[in-house]
């Protein structure tokens, strides 16, 4: 073995200093320049999920408006966002794309359970962080071995655990029929009920699954109808959740109606559906729905309108995906804000396990959003309404369903 | 409101390709140099290009060899099919629940997703062989809805990871290659897609293949010299099931993930516009496909985001009216037209001046 | 048995639209010989239009009125500028242009008019016939409408010259052309009427799914499944067989234990094929033996 002489470590350094000086200059951080902070994401802008393409182009509004607003610590935002058709193939593609090509900081809100089911490991393997993912499935929360991918939204099976508990408090007799879409998110719904219900899931008679290209889901609810239901589980999305209010008065069917928070905006389906129909219906909130007469004076509502007539003008008022993307983006840029400087992909995903208390105005009042780094769902808090047949009325307390 | 059926069945044995003479024995110098320019391409573009770039490159492979399966059937064959996507999603969930639960190593899951899209296949081209055209696709097209809807049931849920899909890990280079794990799938794909289209180009060129071509041609005729056309065609169907089954293996090992509702009958169409776009009734169209699937919807995308689907309607528009035979029928053109210009014109007067 | 009874109206009910969708189908079949991949975005399109009419105030009727006549006005423009110049071309360059014109309706139409779902009105009301709740007003009256189509086409084409011309035309171009007969502008008028046909399906569909870009996607497999089961060559086949997917998937879902609920679309399309198997080209279709 040489001895590490005096001579040896000063023959040695010029050759260091080669090879430092080979090395290839790293970008500082990946996604970040002196003025420009670069992120991602994938939604549904085509094929039968592009009901959900709005989400994206309203976050892309919320950054321009961001930017026109000075920016986040002195840098713009460049959002990124490329369409995956809800497939997971294209969204591997376009999210490869997005961290090797356009080499972005970090992804915000991809939108879907299979698609993002598809990254999450690539994700997590690259070190990327996989920001507020647009999906209710429980499974994002999972620090230990996901470290990298955080959630959003009230998972659907504590919204689940949520129902079971207000049918069993109300309707403790009641037999149930359940309406649910037959993937990912639909089954999610029906496996929190159910585990919600516990020792009473017996409870529930009649499961109608339905698929997206269903053109309507009428005689379902006929079939709920004739197994003598008195409770309905109606977690459809707006289309066919309409569908099914509207059949239901016009079969003369009269359940203990309770709607999940998918289906629940005022101008996307229980318009359509006909309001006097929807008397009654019960559901969860986190988010406020602008069509509600209930917020018209509220001062976070005005200002999402205001950031839509000006920054979104095309974009539909009565879709709630819109102050969804807005909202999303309103977190994000709290992420990055705690960040300062330090713009790493390591304080990113440090910060978003860092949130206290940070309430997005969008939200019902009195939710906060919290993360810590054993606790990646930010909003885990719901509440109950009834809809008076002109606007829902929030009653009770802020819930929190407990979820496996 | 008598139908035209007889007009459909008429048309069914005009051929969807203009009938070639016999394919050359050898084939031409040009053809041999394209063909050895693609391999070098292949082989080059993973080692200096980004590793997304290999990676769109292994997925183009792999639409490829997917069309080129369908290709076998309609083009060759002259029957149809809108159920490939059941075919491709076969073979990526055998190649997914073999590494997943019984961590076969991933070279073997080919041949098994394979075979069990060959037995597939040809189980389906049996009672296919009672149907003609649009009942034909019809059929086909109810195992592309059936697939999905199978795979998300509950009761096998156990195997498939039911709605959730199945995740797989990418499998490393072998014997410690200095590559990385995407360049290796590249050229494994690529290996993979070589032995399949000299395979397929073989077949063509056989008695099989002929015999297989004059069903497409002219079913009567064939079955008149003693052609066996029921076993043809549900051995088509199985062998066009094994490639696209093959390719849906390569795919679920690459993307690293299979869900029950990737594998709708969308994919089939889209496989039906790559096998049109690179040219019915030609092998080496299938990239040409391959290529168009992939990156004409990013292109659209590009263009538009709000219009993308508009946007890639007018480029099929496009693309279909200048032409019509698909990119290879497009080549042939021209270079006829380029053969043709250098050809020395026979002399056409009756009676040529002293 | 009351169960049975219900299921089977209700899925009466739901085949009313598929056998509506399933008419103009066969319709376009008829004039052209293919399926027409893009006539369920044809009829949304249709309806939509109709829709914004609405929006600018126009009644009920005008706003029908406009969307049959530019859709039959549409339906002519389309064969005459996109599928008269490939009409040489192999058939299946033919259906990547029906896949294009898809494409390019859903684009636009989610472009211009939003995904949220909208409300179509109904000229039948929405009470439930027979006052049992078994069957709607509107149900009947879809189904009433898509018979008297029915009928009126039986007679175009029996009993008209021109609908004699136009099945001559599609049952031997050549043929036709020496007779006289402006083959081209026949087919023009096939797919002008398939568009108008479409266009009424669409809007006495959307009252029953809403209207959104989406929803003419199921209601046209649902159709295609009809149409095939009743006979590519009978538009009475093919309402029978669209009534038919729509009682068979309900009841299958009804009442097939355990598969029944996740399955019944596979189960449906699986008895159709099963029922090709026995008649290979539809239950009322007529096989054609062609010369050799």
């Amino acid at each position: 073995m040489k001895r590490l002489t005096r001579r040896s470590i000063l023959a040695a350094a010029p050759a260091a200093a080669l090879a430092l000086r080979a090395w290839p200059a790293r970008a500082k951080n990946p996604g970040v320049t002196d003025t420009e902070i670069k992120i991602g994401n994938t939604v549904p802008y085509s094929g039968p999920a592009s009901s959900y393409g709005t989400i994206g182009k309203a976050q892309a509004a919320y950054w321009k408006m961001l930017n026109d607003n000075g920016g986040i610590n002195g840098r713009k935002v460049n959002f990124i966002s490329y369409d995956d058709a809800y497939t997971p193939p294209k969204t591997v593609e376009m999210v490869r794309k997005l961290v090797e090509q356009d080499e972005v900081l970090c992804t915000s809100a991809t939108l879907g359970t299979p698609t993002n089911s598809a990254i999450w490991q690539y994700m997590n393997q690259k070190k990327v962080p996989q920001l507020f993912v647009a999906t209710g499935a429980t499974k994002w929360n999972d620090p230990k071995g996901h470290p990298w991918t955080i959630g959003w939204q009230p998972n659907y099976q504590s919204e689940g655990h949520v129902y079971a508990a207000y049918i069993l408090a109300t309707k403790p007799d009641g037999k149930i029929g359940v309406l649910y879409q037959n993937d990912d998110f639909g089954k999610d719904y029906l496996k929190g009920i159910k585990d919600g219900l516990r020792d009473k899931v017996s409870m529930i008679i009649n499961e109608s699954p339905y698929e997206t290209t269903d053109p309507t889901v009428d005689s379902l609810i006929v079939g709920m109808k004739a197994a003598g239901c008195d409770v309905f589980l109606n977690t459809a999305i707006p289309k066919f959740a309409a569908q099914a209010i509207r059949k239901a008065a016009e079969i003369e069917w009269k359940p203990l109606h309770v709607l999940s928070s998918v289906g629940n905006s005022v101008g996307a389906a229980l318009k359509p559906a006909g309001l006097e129909n929807a008397k009654d219906i019960v559901s969860d909130f986190y988010l406020k729905d602008p069509t509600d007469p209930a917020w018209q004076d509220d001062q976070a509502r005005k200002d999402w309108l205001a950031f839509m007539d000006k920054y979104y003008p095309e974009g539909d008022k009565t879709d709630v995906g819109n102050v969804i993307g807005y909202s999303f983006g309103q977190t994000v840029a709290q992420v990055l804000k705690q960040c300062g400087d330090e713009l790493t992909r390591e304080n990113v995903m440090k910060q978003a396990a860092n949130l206290h208390d940070f309430v997005v105005p969008m939200t019902l009042p009195g939710i906060k959003l919290n993360t810590t780094p054993t606790d990646f769902a930010p909003i885990k808090q719901v509440q109950m309404a009834k809809f008076t047949g002109e606007r829902w009325e929030l009653f009770g307390q802020l819930l929190t369903g407990a979820s496996s | 409101m008598s139908a035209p059926l007889e007009e459909l069945t008429a048309r069914e044995s005009v051929p969807l390709v203009p009938v070639r003479s016999q394919p050359a024995a050898r084939a031409p110098i040009g053809r041999q140099l394209a063909i050895a320019m693609a391999i070098l391409a292949g082989l080059l573009i993973p080692l200096r290009a980004t590793s997304f770039v290999t990676f769109e490159l292994t997925q183009v492979m792999i639409y490829a060899l997917a069309i080129l399966g369908l290709n076998l059937l309609i083009g060759f064959n002259g029957q149809f099919s809108l159920g490939h996507s059941a075919f491709y999603g076969i073979g990526a969930y055998t190649a997914a629940i073999l590494m997943s639960r019984w961590e076969v190593p991933y070279y073997l899951t080919l041949p098994a997703a394979g075979g069990v899209c060959f037995a597939v296949g040809f189980l389906f081209g049996l009672p296919a062989l009672r149907l003609q055209g649009l009942y034909l696709a019809l059929a086909t097209f109810a195992l592309a809805i059936a697939m999905p809807q199978i795979l998300k049931f509950h009761p096998f849920e156990d195997f498939t990871g039911g709605v959730q899909g199945l995740v797989i890990d990418k499998p490393d280079p072998p014997f410690g290659l200095p590559i990385d794990a995407d360049q290796w799938l590249s050229y494994f794909t690529l290996a993979v897609l070589l032995v399949l289209l000299a395979g397929a180009s073989r077949l063509i060129r056989s008695r099989t293949g002929r015999a297989i071509m004059a069903i497409r041609d002219n079913p009567i005729a064939a079955a008149a010299m003693g052609i066996n056309t029921a076993l043809y065609k549900t051995l088509t169907f199985g062998v066009s099931a094994l490639y696209t089954g093959v390719a849906g293996a390569l795919g679920a090992i690459v993307v690293q993930f299979v869900a029950p509702d990737s594998f709708n009958f969308l994919l089939s169409v889209s496989f039906l516009v790559g096998l049109v776009i690179g040219g019915v009734g030609s092998i080496p169209g299938c990239l040409f496909g391959g290529l168009f699937v992939l990156f004409v919807p990013n292109i659209a995308e590009s263009i538009s985001i709000g219009l993308a689907g508009a946007i890639y309607g007018v480029i099929l528009l496009i693309v279909i009216f200048v032409m019509p035979s698909g990119a290879a029928g497009f080549v042939r053109l021209t270079l006829a037209r380029l053969a043709a210009l250098r050809r020395p014109r026979p002399n056409t007067q009756l009676n040529p001046k002293p | 048995m009351e169960l049975l009874l219900q299921q089977v109206m209700a899925g009466l009910a739901t085949g009313g639209i598929y056998a509506c969708m399933a008419l103009a189908v066969v319709m376009i079949y008829q004039a052209i010989d293919h399926l027409n991949f893009a006539q369920g975005e044809m009829a949304m399109f249709s309806t939509f239009i109709a829709w914004q009419v609405m929006q600018w105030g126009q009644p009920y009727w005008v706003a029908f009125a406009a969307a049959v006549i530019l859709s039959f006005l549409g339906g002519i423009a389309i064969e005459r500028v996109l599928f008269r110049p490939i009409h040489n071309a192999p058939i299946l360059s033919s259906i990547v242009a029906f896949i294009a014109l898809f494409s390019i309706l859903n684009s636009a139409a989610g472009y211009i008019w939003d995904f949220t779902i909208k409300s179509f009105p109904t000229p039948f009301g929405n009470k439930p016939l027979l006052g049992g709740a078994l069957l709607g007003t509107h149900q009947a009256g879809m189904i009433a409408v898509t018979l008297g189509m029915l009928g009126l086409l039986y007679l175009f084409f029996r009993g008209t010259r021109l609908g004699l011309a136009m099945r001559a035309a599609a049952a031997n171009p050549e043929s036709a052309r020496l007779v006289g007969i402006r083959v081209g502008w026949m087919t023009a008028l096939g797919w002008g009427m398939a568009a108008a046909i479409g266009a009424v399906a669409g809007m006495l569909i959307a009252p029953v799914v809403f209207l959104e870009p989406n929803m003419m996607l199921g209601v046209l497999l649902y159709g295609f499944a009809g149409a095939v089961l009743g006979g590519l060559t009978s538009p009475g086949g093919a309402v029978l067989g669209g009534f038919a997917v729509g009682i068979i998937e309900n009841l299958a879902g009804s009442f097939i234990p355990y598969v029944g609920r996740e399955l019944k679309l596979t189960i449906a399309l699986v008895l159709i094929v099963a029922v090709l198997m026995v008649r290979p080209s539809g239950i009322f279709g007529r096989s054609v033996v062609s010369r050799v």
